[in-house]
């Protein structure tokens, strides 16, 4: 198991930016259904996919995450008809960005997940948590003047 | 090149007395010679003082989008690969075409001052510009120079000598042709690497930024009245003194602002003060998006819409990255 700095057993923190549509009631979905997936992921409700801001997830990296998820609408089924879409062309780019600036690929992710999948949204959350955990911690993109300290 | 400037001053100079245009926006002699300046002229006698010369790479697009919004027309010279930036402020509404004179001037490619001072020529004091054959006269005598070995990065991969906007041209029947190399050559050997040696590399280029904002303030598309870095609650405002790699954000969200809109003029990497390959990441957006949603070049047209302001149904999913292969 990966250590951390500090010696303690390594807790990926996890953000995991939820359409309020579909994603978001997927994960209600998991939690009524008693399906786990992990607690570091910290989910993020937004009204669309469309609404994260791509500054969002590079400032989730810069205040110390170790992994940035986005869960939204299937294609074609957007509450707002076509948010999923534009988010889907800006995430395919910055995560391309990401890579060349030598960001681990597996630190991000898309995945659309619709409300009747619960099952579909806590394997994606263990899965990813998985891959995050044997990443380890993400210092690439950390800014110590953003991070808050753990008191 | 001073066939050209000879043309453009008597053409401005009889633009002025037509009362065609009352400014004329152009460059003037810096403190050295190697440094020419974007000025603007509104008397004719003022003329003299415009230059046009290899030094002359200052785009003049972005100034017309302060200087249009003032009363009456002004006249502005751009060279071939400005006028992308220029159509690309025009699309954004942010330039007044109705207020603008264009002329389109030839250009035999533009001069990079530190492979100069890399050959040893030091002191220069003028320039003799014939195509490809250069002759400086420095404080330490003449010296003859091939153009190719000292252009600019950015016009070792011209875009190509038409100008995509004008009212009339300013160029020689005989223009000096050079071979241009692939713009996405570097882009493509460093995504050959693996994560950590391409983490390395852009630590070692970006740890440089001083964070004086040149690339910002020089880039056409960068140009919204309120920026997002101006932000005094960010929380990076100050240097962090324990990370020389603080400013690594700033370059991926500017990178990020301008995809899709950037005209690969390559302003950011000429006008950067630590020599910072900026432009490579505005050309890792070109290569993907000519990659994923098809060929586009920003500023080619005024009409039509940027990549990332419209969609298909069948674009490729993100997890294109992943399965791209490499590290």
């Amino acid at each position: 198991m990966p250590i951390n700095e500090k010696g303690g057993a390594f807790n990926p923190l996890i953000v995991a930016f939820c359409c309020n549509w579909r994603s978001y009631a997927g994960a209600d979905l998991a939690g009524s259904s008693r399906l786990n997936y992990p607690v570091n992921v910290k989910v993020i409700r937004v009204p669309c996919s469309c609404r994260v801001n791509p500054l969002f997830i590079l400032r989730a990296f810069q205040r110390g995450a170790d992994g940035v998820i986005m869960c939204g609408c299937h294609p074609g089924d957007c509450h707002y008809t076509s948010g999923n879409y534009f988010a889907r062309r800006r995430t395919a780019l910055l995560f391309s960005m990401l890579d060349f600036l030598g960001i681990e690929k597996g630190r991000t992710r898309v995945e659309w997940v619709s409300a009747a999948e619960g099952a579909k949204f806590a394997n994606t959350m263990n899965q990813f948590a998985e891959t995050i955990s044997a990443l380890g911690e993400c210092k690439r993109l950390e800014d110590i003047r953003c991070v808050e300290s753990e008191i | 090149m001073r066939r050209i400037r000879d043309m453009m001053r008597s053409r401005a100079g009889e633009l002025l007395r037509e009362g065609t245009v009352n400014r004329v926006l152009g460059w003037k002699n810096g403190e050295f010679y190697y440094d020419p300046n974007p000025a603007v002229f509104e008397t004719e006698e003022s003329l003299d003082g415009l230059v046009y010369n290899g030094f002359s790479a200052a785009m003049l697009s972005k100034y017309l989008i302060d200087a249009t919004k003032k009363e009456g027309r002004i006249l502005v010279f751009l060279k071939p690969c400005d006028t992308y930036s220029f159509n690309h402020l025009l699309r954004e509404h942010k330039v007044n075409r109705e207020n603008t004179y264009v002329i389109g001037v030839g250009c035999d490619g533009m001069l990079d001052i530190e492979k100069l001072r890399t050959l040893g020529v030091k002191g220069i004091k003028s320039l003799d510009e014939n195509g490809d054959d250069l002759v400086a006269h420095t404080l330490y005598g003449d010296k003859t120079l091939a153009r190719r070995d000292i252009l600019l990065e950015k016009c070792l991969s011209c875009k190509g000598s038409e100008h995509k906007v004008y009212d009339e041209l300013a160029v020689v029947d005989d223009p000096w042709q050079w071979d241009t190399l692939d713009r996405f050559a570097k882009v493509g050997e460093l995504e050959g690497m693996t994560p950590d040696e391409r983490f390395a590399f852009w630590r070692g280029e970006l740890s440089r930024c001083i964070r004086c904002n040149a690339c910002r303030n020089a880039c056409p598309v960068c140009s919204c009245l309120k920026c997002v870095f101006d932000n005094p609650r960010s929380g990076v405002q100050a240097k962090s003194n324990a990370d020389s790699f603080e400013e690594n954000m700033f370059h991926i969200i500017r990178a990020f602002h301008v995809a899709g809109r950037c005209t690969d003029c390559g302003e950011c990497s000429r006008v950067c003060p630590q020599n910072i390959p900026l432009h490579l990441l505005n050309r890792k957006f070109i290569k993907d998006i000519n990659a994923f949603y098809g060929e586009y070049q920003a500023g080619a047209d005024v009409e039509g819409k940027s990549p990332l302001t419209e969609y298909k149904t069948g674009d490729v999913e993100p997890s294109v990255v992943y399965e791209r292969g490499g590290a």
